[in-house]
Parts: C-alpha cells; structure tokens; sequence
C-alpha cells in the first residue's frame, strides 16, 4: 500500500514536512508541492532530512521550483515532475494523503 | 482511473485553487476522469462569477466555467460554506430573500454527501488546502 504524501508548506513556516517524512513507510512518495518546495533547496533546513529519507521517493513540482527561483539549486536524489507527473503519482499510488 | 478534487482555499488568496485547477487540466489530458471538483470552505470562492481581476491576471472562475463545460465537469460548492460566504443560486436567493445570486456557470450548490459520495465513487481523492 504504497501512498502518496503531499507537502505544501515551506520547512521554514512549520513542521509539517517533518512530520509527514516521521509517518512515511518503505515505497511511499513525498511529492512536494507549492512552498514545500523550499524544503528541497541545496543548504537548506530540511536538505538533510530529505536526504536521510530511506525508501521513499522524493519528487518536487517543476512549475513550483520554477516559480520560486529554484531552479538548478535542488538536491540530488530530488526527482522533478511536471503536473503529468503529479497525475502519474496520484494513479501510482493507492492513496494520496495532504499534508494541509 | 477516476478522480475526485477537492479545493479548501479561495481565489488569488493561496496557490491551491491554481494547484488544483492545473492538476485537473493535467489529468483529463492524461485521459482520466474527474468525477466531481468539491469546493469546500474558502473554495466555495472561486465560483462567484462577479469576481474581475485584471485582465493580464487568470480569471480562475471563469477557468473552472470552461474546464467544466468542455469535459463536462460536475463543480459541487458546499452549501454551508456558500451560504456563509454570500455565494447563491437562484434557489438560495429566493430561498433567503437576497435581492441577488452569484454563481458562476458550470458551478452547482449541494451538500457534504457530495464529498462523500465522491469518496466512495473516485478511485483517488486528492486534497488543495493550505
């Protein structure tokens, strides 16, 4: 039962990320979207708590890095996908979980 | 596969109704269904079609309006949430004995067993909120 989780909320705002990655199970995805992006941003708070996420996937929404000067300055291991993609992890997935 | 949406935030206040919508577009591209769009709390927002940004801004009521009408899209608005936040029909309108209503084509009032039922007839329910 592998679920999707999406973040929308920047790990500088509070601590939601963090307590979604504490609930996450081997094969689940963490799909960070809106300011959840941030959290993936090389240097930054949650750079290595991402990093240290074993057996899920972490993936970030391309027009939401984009958006936020992002680009390029993403950690490795961070898969990028565009909305097609984010379609593909919500069928993938047996269930999808917003972390509001 | 079919897919249920449902939207938490209201219109150029947070990214979620632009999140969703874009998300919707992106599936019904890819060939999926989207069963139902639920417009709960702040979400009841986006359809007052008397919204009328600036003409180089997207106008999100009127995106839903055309999504809807070109995939024939069920946009459900919740009743208590509506009411609260001055979005009629014209059945609310007489109901209330408002001199006006507000909602935007493709839009329809109704209640939580809407959300519900998309629950149990949607293969994926996805949540836009803040």
């Amino acid at each position: 039962m592998a679920m999707l989780h999406t973040v929308n909320k920047s790990p500088y705002q509070c601590n939601t990320l963090e307590s979604c990655l504490n609930h996450t199970q081997e094969g689940d995805v963490v799909l960070l979207i809106e300011d959840g992006v941030y959290a993936a941003a090389k240097g930054g708070r949650a750079a290595d708590a991402l990093a240290a996420a074993k057996g899920v996937k972490i993936c970030a929404l391309s027009a939401d890095v984009k958006a936020r000067g992002l680009d390029g300055r993403i950690i490795d291991g961070v898969e990028i996908v565009d909305y097609a993609g984010f379609v593909d992890l919500v069928t993938e997935t047996d269930k999808t979980q917003a972390w509001l | 596969m079919k897919l249920g949406i449902v939207v938490l935030e209201g219109p150029y206040q947070h990214e979620a109704a632009d999140t969703a919508y874009n998300f919707a577009v992106a599936a019904l591209e890819k060939g999926h269904e989207v069963f139902r769009v639920f417009f709960y709390h702040d979400g009841v927002n986006n359809a007052t079609r008397l919204m009328v940004p600036p003409q180089d801004d997207r106008h999100i009521q009127q995106r839903w309006s055309e999504l809807a009408e070109k995939h024939n899209l069920d946009l459900v608005v919740c009743v208590a949430a509506a009411q609260r936040r001055g979005i009629l029909d014209e059945d609310e309108q007489g109901r209330h004995g408002k001199d006006a209503n507000n909602i935007a084509p493709g839009f329809r009032i109704s209640g939580l067993g809407q959300l519900i039922e998309a629950g149990i007839q949607c293969d994926r329910l996805v949540f836009f909120g803040d």
